[in-house]
């Protein structure tokens, strides 16, 4: 099957890349910069009615009526549905669906949907949410996950077969018993990560129109058109064929879209009942609840090295707090583990990850999903490790490199690694070796490294068929135009489809066009999570263009009557390679194509090889290659204030191939970013009723421009034998280092380990002094 | 987004036509300067008004003039960026250069005004969150409620002042001229002491009506010798209300010795906070000597020991306390900088 063919990682017509390694504008940027674009809540159609959500005030408590008959008399309110008319589960995952667009029964915290109403504007919608009662029994509510692991009356889902537990997974690789024998140092530790969310500029909002034929369709700020397509055809009861899912330009995602969200379903509803589109764009403060951001976790690493700095053993039992509804969080318990198996070797390997649902905001994916959080641990604990045996802590990484082809403990196929030139990169560009351990106090390094996934090799719903595919159209006029499912959500997916195009092709950019995430109009693709989208969608485009290339050779050749080899159009131009002076345009070969071949166009599709260890979920995390970042970072700890002022960051990320050297880096410097600031200043948590400690920008603290620190990109280049033209990702796994690195930098600076997230003044203020009294008692050693 | 609720709006084109307005809608009416802090408040509904008076077109209420005596006399709608690089208030009034300078973000100080500063409302994080989020949790004493989230049984609001400019303000003795509609009793103008304006009552944190309009802002001529500093305690570098704000004022002999000291710090609790006392342990000393670096020490000691700060807005506020006389130390830094 095509899918599985390999392209190489070579350029199409020989030596030199033309289009691709360039730092090409991305598709939608002008029009982003000049308001041209169309976000979905720029989407007006004619007799669009608003819709708004009435939410649980109560944080776990049974619904024991609804009425809604004053809210249905308001003038100007069109309709007003509750659970029942959504009575279908849904949930992303196939084997968990556990949501309801609106409650049905029961509310699981407090911001849970429980009505919507469509109205002619918003103020109206409003307006009659206020009018409409709702009788609840208070039920017990859990905020404490570790409450939730031991009580499970009341269950927070009851038909739940363990309590209050979402999912539980241990796995063990090797002997862990000898391997801890063998090794000269163990450390075991406790680590607490907190919540933090995604926090995109644009909130959630999505519109549905209902044509009388019985068609629907639904633009929605989605990063997963396809999986959208399917739940609301299953809740609504239409067919998919009949629904037609588009995501206009979206405004950041970071995961945050990737689940299928109330209200899509809600406006779909609406707009049948009604016969009127229906529009729901979320507050602020409505993204808060609707949340699926990082799950707190609550680590403890046990993990052995021998004097000489080899890492023999890793045990890890992790608490992972879900939130009110699964989401992801089948996934997420399993990437907590399988995910930490490199860029370290490790002969033996446990872990026990245990999910529950707490009565707060579900959490999900987050860029990084499942894996920030050990890896925060665990690269804090090496560094504590390197400390023991006196080793520098790039050295000790360096030592346990997994190097390139070869296998994980846990059976992950790892092909390209440029791990080890990433610890080159930040060594050097941070001066560690004249600078780490000689700052003045106040002052520091850290470094940490990691490994992420581009996509798995295991579809959302088990199926065969290809992950990506990509359809192109051929027009006489010298356009070729795209057909991706592919989401762009701002990484530059589109970007790079067109990059390709231009590479096989020859084509100027301006003479492609990428329609995307149109389920009518594009083939199926499981969209934009995983970092998937250049590894797969970009194989499936070099799949179809070397389709399309070959049919137009093929063409100009006959004309011609030349061998097909010598027909090139790398160019810009068409020419035969032994008769320079023969040749035409682009657009006349297609010209001369279309006549040959009749209507012009290919199709192209993506499909992992078989992957993952032989053992249940041993699929889940094997990817077809992985990116390796390392990161140092700079502090200046002030030890009066606990304030942390976070000056620089050198990030150095194995991409594979720079598709696009400039969207590599700044989904590096984005990545980084947001890492390291959700380090110091972000904190997605509830208050002591269980209500959202401050669903606003302003109470949710993100970094400014001033208090963020230098971001460096270092691109390193291994070249994949399997990724597109040897490319894999860069947007999530540049991610993972930032908060471990800053916590060893922040012990370079001022000697106290951090293991508590997040590194707030008072807890900085509260480690120094237990710092000093611990000194004092051995007799005022310093540091 | 949350909704502006519906509101009729005026824009006098003068004082006298704004306070006519205040006084024909009998206390109802809102304000509007900048709408930096009207507009969030209204759209979570603690805010409730049927008309808006904005106050942008009316031009008296502009500018910086430099007085007679060598004071400032500044017009309230004057952006809080304008006081912030004014020539005349970095050299009278420094602290109140360093204040304006501090709030909010570059956006909001160009919209934001000095007069929409000083009258800035309280702030709460159980206040100030839309109406969905308060209903949760049931209505406080700030607006709807008979209960206290801060102080468990508290039965008066404690919401912050969080104003930057009301500590420089009180710090360098300003007084702020009020107005209200004339009537048969008087032309309805009246000048307060900075400090008068303040009453410890967060749910509404001045002794002035909803009728009565500032207009303009006194800030008395210092002497050679005066030095002022404003530091902020917050999270980020920018955007964010203070967590603590301290001014400092010290006027210098011409032997460099210090004849008056002020110390006014903001978000504690409802009205600004002045601790002179301690301020007072620096009179007689020269600061660069050993007996203000001793004074220095004292201060912070005594300021720690009369802040209290509380859960009151974001953040943890046993580190706020600790913060006092860090910030209190880096005020003076900041003046004799």
């Amino acid at each position: 099957m095509g899918a599985r063919d390999q392209h190489g990682p070579g350029a199409p017509w020989g030596d030199e890349f033309r289009a691709v390694g360039k730092s090409l504008r991305k598709v939608e940027g002008l029009s982003k910069a000049t308001g041209e674009a169309v976000y979905a809540d720029d989407i007006v159609l004619p007799g669009m009615l608003h819709a708004k959500t009435l939410r649980s005030p109560h944080a776990h408590a049974r619904i024991v009526s609804i009425d809604a008959s004053k809210a249905l008399a308001l003038e100007g309110v069109h309709a007003v549905i509750t659970g029942a008319d959504l009575p279908i589960k849904y949930g992303v995952i196939p084997w968990t669906k556990d949501e309801n667009a609106l409650a049905v029964d029961k509310v699981r915290f407090i911001g849970d949907e429980v009505a919507a109403v469509a109205a002619v504007d918003e103020d109206t919608a409003n307006a009659a949410l206020r009018l409409i009662d709702v009788v609840y029994e208070q039920l017990y509510a859990y905020f404490d996950p570790e409450e939730s692991l031991e009580r499970h009356e009341p269950a927070i889902h009851e038909k739940n077969k363990h309590g209050n537990v979402s999912k539980r997974v241990e796995l063990e690789f090797g002997d862990l018993d000898a391997a801890f024998a063998s090794a000269d140092v163990v450390l075991e530790d406790d680590f607490v990560f907190h919540g933090s969310t995604h926090a995109a500029i644009e909130p959630h909002c999505a519109v549905a129109r209902a044509s009388a034929d019985g068609l629907v369709t639904l633009w929605s700020s989605t990063q997963i058109t396809h999986y959208v397509q399917r739940e609301v055809s299953r809740v609504l009861e239409i067919p998919q064929s009949r629904l037609r899912v588009i995501q206009p330009v979206l405004g950041g995602a970071f995961g945050g879209k990737s689940d299928p969200f109330s209200l899509e379903f809600v406006v779909a509803k609406l707009a049948l009942i009604t016969g009127r589109p229906v529009k729901m764009l979320w507050t602020r403060e409505e993204v808060f609840y609707a949340h699926r951001g990082r799950h707190p976790m609550n680590l403890r690493y046990k993990t052995g090295v021998t004097k000489d700095g080899k890492i023999t053993a890793v045990d890890a039992k992790i608490l992972i707090d879900g939130g009110s509804y699964s989401s992801f969080g089948l996934v997420t318990t399993y990437y907590s583990g399988q995910l930490l198996t490199g860029p370290y070797d490790f002969p033996s390997y446990r872990f026990d990850s245990t999910r529950v649902f707490t009565n707060k905001p579900p959490c999900g994916p987050k860029r990084g999903h499942g894996s920030v959080q050990p890896r925060f641990a665990f690269e804090v604990q090496l560094d504590e490790l390197a400390e023991a045996i006196a080793m520098d802590p790039i050295e000790l990484r360096r030592k346990n490199d997994i190097g390139e082809s070869t296998q994980t403990v846990n059976g992950q196929r790892v092909t390209s690694n440029g791990f080890g030139r990433c610890l080159d990169e930040v060594e050097r560009a941070s001066e560690w070796k004249s600078r780490r351990g000689k700052l003045p106090t106040g002052s520091g390094l850290g470094v940490a490294g990691s490994m992420y996934i581009s996509g798995t090799n295991y579809p959302i719903y088990p199926n065969e068929m290809p992950q990506a595919g990509i359809q192109l159209k051929v027009d006489r006029s010298g356009l070729v135009t795209a057909f991706t499912g592919g989401n762009d959500i701002g990484q530059g997916s589109s970007s790079v489809v067109r990059t390709i195009l231009c590479e096989e092709l020859g084509l100027d950019p301006l003479d492609v066009r990428v329609v995307a995430a149109d389920t009518d109009l594009c083939p199926v693709d499981l969209g934009a999570y995983s970092s998937r989208v250049t590894f797969m969608v970009g194989n499936a485009t070099i799949d179809a263009c070397r389709k399309l290339r070959k049919l137009i050779v093929e063409a100009v050749a006959a004309k011609w009557e030349v061998d097909a080899k010598r027909v090139y159009l790398g160019t810009g131009e068409v020419f035969d390679t032994d008769e320079r002076e023969t040749k035409i345009t682009t657009r006349e070969a297609f010209e001369i194509a279309e006549v040959f071949h009749d209507t012009l166009g290919s199709t192209g599709s993506y499909n992992t090889p078989t992957l993952g260890g032989d053992y249940r979920g041993g699929s889940i995390g094997a990817s077809p290659a992985y990116s390796f970042t390392a990161h140092v970072v700079e502090v200046d700890v002030d030890t009066e204030t606990g304030m942390i002022d976070l000056k620089n960051v050198w990030v150095a990320h194995d991409c594979g191939r720079a598709l696009n050297p400039m969207l590599v880096a700044g989904q590096m410097e984005g990545s980084a970013y947001m890492g390291i600031v959700e380090a110091v200043f972000e904190d997605h948590r509830v208050n002591r009723f269980g209500l959202h400690s401050g669903p606003s920008l302003l109470d949710y603290p993100l970094a400014t421009s001033v208090d963020t620190p230098e971001l460096h990109a270092l691109i390193v280049e291994s070249i994949d034998p399997e990724g597109p033209y040897g490319g894999k990702e860069a947007g999530e796994g540049p991610l993972h280092p930032a908060l471990p690195a800053l916590s060893n930098a922040i012990f370079d600076a001022v000697g106290i380990r951090l293991r508590v997230l997040p590194f707030t003044p008072g807890r900085v203020l509260a480690a120094l002094r237990e710092k000093a009294a611990a000194e004092s008692q051995n007799g005022g050693a310093s540091c | 987004m949350l909704r502006l609720p519906k509101f009729n709006l005026v824009s006098p084109k003068s004082i006298d036509e704004a306070v006519q307005a205040l006084a024909d809608s009998e206390g109802r009416a809102r304000i509007l300067a900048g709408g930096t802090d009207l507009l969030p408040n209204l759209k979570h509904e603690f805010i409730e008004t049927e008309l808006v008076v904005s106050l942008g077109e009316i031009d008296e209420m502009r500018g910086i003039e430099v007085t007679d005596e060598g004071g400032l006399s500044i017009g309230p709608l004057t952006s809080l960026a304008d006081i912030a690089a004014n020539e005349h208030i970095l050299r009278i009034a420094p602290a109140l250069a360093q204040a304006a300078g501090t709030v909010a973000g570059p956006q909001h100080r160009i919209m934001g005004t000095i007069g929409g500063n000083v009258m800035l409302d309280t702030r709460c994080q159980w206040i100030n969150q839309s109406h969905f989020w308060r209903s949760s949790l049931g209505f406080c004493l700030k607006k709807d409620g008979t209960a206290c989230h801060v102080v468990e049984g508290g039965s008066r609001c404690v919401a912050a002042a969080s104003n930057d400019t009301a500590a420089a303000l009180a710090s360098l003795g300003a007084s702020l001229d009020f107005q209200n509609a004339p009537t048969e009793h008087g032309d309805g103008k009246r000048t307060l002491e900075f400090e008068a304006l303040f009453k410890a009552d967060g749910a509404w944190n001045k002794k002035v009506t909803p009728t009565e309009l500032l207009t303009r802002i006194h800030v008395p001529a210092t002497p050679k010798g005066h030095r002022g500093g404003y530091v902020k305690l917050r999270l980020r570098g920018s955007i964010d209300f203070p967590l603590l704000g301290v001014a400092s004022r010290l006027d210098l002999d011409e032997a460099g010795k210090i004849e008056h000291a002020d110390l006014v710090i903001i978000a504690l609790q409802a009205r600004p906070t002045r601790v002179r006392k301690a301020a007072s342990l620096l009179i007689g000393t020269t600061p660069g000597q050993p007996d203000y670096e001793a004074a220095v020490a004292d201060v912070m000691a005594a300021a720690y020991k009369q802040c209290h700060p509380l859960p009151n807005i974001p953040g943890d506020h046993e580190w706020r306390q600790e913060m006092v006389p860090v910030y209190v130390r880096r005020a003076l830094v900041a003046a004799l900088a």
